[in-house]
């Protein structure tokens, strides 16, 4: 996970990789007896990675606010992993292409006139901490955790997507048709909005988001995930390290996902 | 005041087939509207033009049309009411009826547009106060009442010294309703063609155009229907009013596009509305502004036409079909345009980004839309049926006499 923003030599990232392999699954099975055998709350700091196993009978607190910090210049032309482990995690088909499909995140191509520079990088919910979304729900429906992870409740959503209307960064789907098959975790219905929920089962098991997992096993680990309210947090390291931008800053939204060499 | 002495007898409309028939018609197209909402619900907005990028469609444009229509058709009965014009007086209890039918028919087109209709509940009773959506369902609902009490005052006789304060609440609710409505759009800040505060008065100005011409058209139908009287002095009068309304719909939205014309970020948005964005160029300048605008303000007030119902009607057709177009263009339009998040440069994802959105309306939407538009016809034609909502006569000597002949009669 160390690689965003460096220049590393390619075996090096290899041997890397394989370290985080293993420490994502040592991760699991410490956040699995996390569970059992520590109190409720115990954060887990292993490796300086930060992994909180959220008790479900414990409510979300501000403490921590998640982010992601997206490389662009390292995010590959052409590569979709993020997308296809977002469409596995949620039960989505990342490659369906009608306006009527959802698309929880997906794999923007940008390119300068001037000169023609390319660029590609992949856009979800920016999980803002002022979420136009959440306030032109007319139900309460669209709602931000205190832990910064912007949702859906699916209970209350009566699917008139004025949400959809107000997100600037076009982040949200309606599912225009019955479902099948949907994952326990990720609950989906006809006739409601939906978005990219950063993998908030996972972040509660104290996971990364299956995209950032995904980018970090098979690309080009442009995706990092932590707690920007942790100052020593490697998200919030390097956000005070180099410069990164928010989309559409002019709206001063406060998003949650930050960009590099876009 | 002695002219406002004249009795006004009102009276039902007739019975028969003349009722009969075209209730049934306007509850053949409420049952088509019900199947199309059915129809939605049940294989979900898979059936319907929209999409992802194009989440609201023709229902929208045909309940929005409503209900600005509703707020601005009350305004008949608030010229009566509040600023005392006796020609209007007859006319206010049409007035109220219609906002209320209109109001009706259009939230029950934008309920049965939902993704979850059968949550109707939710959203009665789960409220998030910052949104302008929840806010409007108190607006409506509220308004619904206001029209009823002012109803109530209008036509028992020992409440009428209330109808001036029951008009002056209705009129600043309504001004409310109508600024919430606008401001569904002004206030989305993410979208190039909404994101201005001039979208709550460019909806006032619309509905009071659009509640007229609807008016307009409604007591010109009955009185001909019951062959009772409406006078042309009265019509013109309210072609002129009409005029004026028209007038300042154009007037806001020239106001709207130019102040986005001198901005370089809103050039983009702006040549896709006016000049080379298809169809939405097109329904602006040629059905909104020429035939919706311009034309209906050279009938309304042309020596040669003035005085003409005829062209006092067609005016009034003239601004509905100009007004629907403006919604479209405002709605779906506002929405065919892509989302700038990176200025300047070319984007491209498989979700739509960086490209113009297509929407071709589906059968269902137009069924749901004209469904609505029925309902409210229907509860317009029911109410004069079983109360006395309509004038006998709305000659000018009736509602407007000089003030001699008035006298003379109430002696």
């Amino acid at each position: 996970m160390n690689k965003l923003g460096d220049t590393e030599r390619p075996e090096v990232a290899d041997a890397r990789e394989q370290t985080d392999v293993s420490r994502r699954a040592f991760l699991r099975a410490a956040s699995a007896l996390g569970g059992l055998a520590l109190a409720p709350g115990v954060t887990l700091y292993a490796f300086g990675q930060e992994a909180e196993v959220r008790p479900a009978d414990q409510a979300v607190t501000s403490q921590h606010r998640w982010g992601m910090l997206i490389d662009a210049g390292r995010c590959g032309d052409g590569c979709n992993a993020c997308v296809t482990a977002c469409a596995d995690e949620h039960g989505w088909d990342a490659d369906a292409a009608s306006p009527t499909d959802a698309h929880w995140i997906r794999k923007v191509e940008l390119r300068d006139p001037e000169g023609g520079l390319k660029r590609t990088l992949p856009m979800m919910c920016q999980h803002c901490a002022s979420p136009p979304c959440v306030d032109v729900c007319p139900t309460g429906a669209s709602f931000k955790r205190a832990d910064g992870i912007v949702l859906v409740d699916k209970h209350t959503c009566i699917g008139c997507r004025y949400c959809m209307m107000a997100c600037p960064y076009n982040a949200r789907s309606f599912v225009h048709e019955p479902l099948a098959d949907q994952k326990p975790y990720a609950p989906r219905g006809k006739g409601t909005v939906e978005s990219c929920t950063m993998c908030v089962h996972r972040v509660d098991e104290g996971r990364q988001p299956a995209c950032v997992e995904a980018c970090a096993d098979t690309a080009g680990g442009a995706m990092l995930f932590g707690d920007l309210n942790d100052p020593d947090s490697e998200i919030s390291k390097r956000i005070a390290s180099y410069a990164t931008v928010e989309i559409r800053a002019d709206l001063d939204l406060d998003t949650g996902v930050r960009y590099r060499n876009i | 005041m002695g002219r406002a002495m004249v009795r006004i007898i009102y009276r039902e409309i007739a019975g028969g087939a003349a009722f009969w028939g075209p209730l049934a018609g306007l509850g053949l197209l409420i049952l088509v509207g019900l199947y199309s909402a059915w129809y939605m619900e049940h294989y979900g907005h898979i059936v319907t033009g929209m999409g992802n990028r194009i989440v609201w469609g023709i229902p929208h444009v045909f309940a929005i049309f409503l209900i600005v229509a509703a707020s601005g058709v009350l305004n008949v009965a608030s010229i009566g009411s509040v600023f005392g014009r006796v020609p209007y007086k007859p006319m206010a209890r049409l007035s109220g009826l219609l906002a209320i039918a209109l109001l009706t028919g259009g939230l029950t087109v934008l309920v049965l547009d939902l993704g979850r209709p059968d949550r109707l509940i939710v959203a009665m009773t789960t409220y998030n106060f910052k949104s302008i959506f929840a806010w409007n369902i108190f607006l409506y609902t509220g308004f619904l009442v206001i029209v009823a009490a002012y109803l109530f005052v209008l036509m028992e006789r020992q409440m009428s010294p209330y109808s001036k304060p029951v008009g002056w609440f209705a009129l600043i609710w309504r001004v409310v309703l109508t600024s919430g409505t606008g401001s569904i759009f002004g206030w989305l800040v993410a979208r190039q063609a909404y994101d201005a505060a001039i979208m709550a008065p460019l909806f006032i100005a619309l509905s009071l155009s659009l509640g007229l011409a609807v008016f307009i058209l409604v007591v010109w139908t009955i009185c001909r229907w019951e062959g009772r009287e409406l006078g042309s002095g009265l019509l013109s009068r309210l072609g002129r009013l009409l005029g004026i309304f028209a007038g300042v719909v154009l007037y806001f939205t020239a106001i709207q596009h130019l102040t986005n014309l001198y901005s370089a970020e809103h050039w983009g948005v702006e040549a896709f509305l006016l000049w080379d964005g298809g169809v939405y160029p097109g329904l602006f300048w040629l059905v909104q502004v020429l035939l919706g605008g311009l034309l209906p303000i050279a009938l309304v007030f042309h020596p040669k036409t003035a005085s003409k119902p005829g062209a006092i009607v067609s005016a009034a057709s003239l601004v509905i079909l100009g007004g629907l177009a403006q919604l479209y263009v405002i709605i779906i339009g506002g929405q065919a345009y892509p989302l700038v998040m990176f200025p300047g440069m070319e984007v491209h994802s498989v979700f739509q980004d960086g490209v113009i959105a297509s929407y071709a309306p589906s059968l269902p939407e137009f069924g749901l839309g004209i469904g609505g538009v029925a309902l409210a016809l229907a509860i317009t034609l029911v109410g004069m049926k079983i109360l006395r909502f309509v004038p006998q006569s709305l000659a000018d000597k009736t509602v407007d006499p000089p003030p001699a002949a008035a006298e003379a009669k109430a002696a």
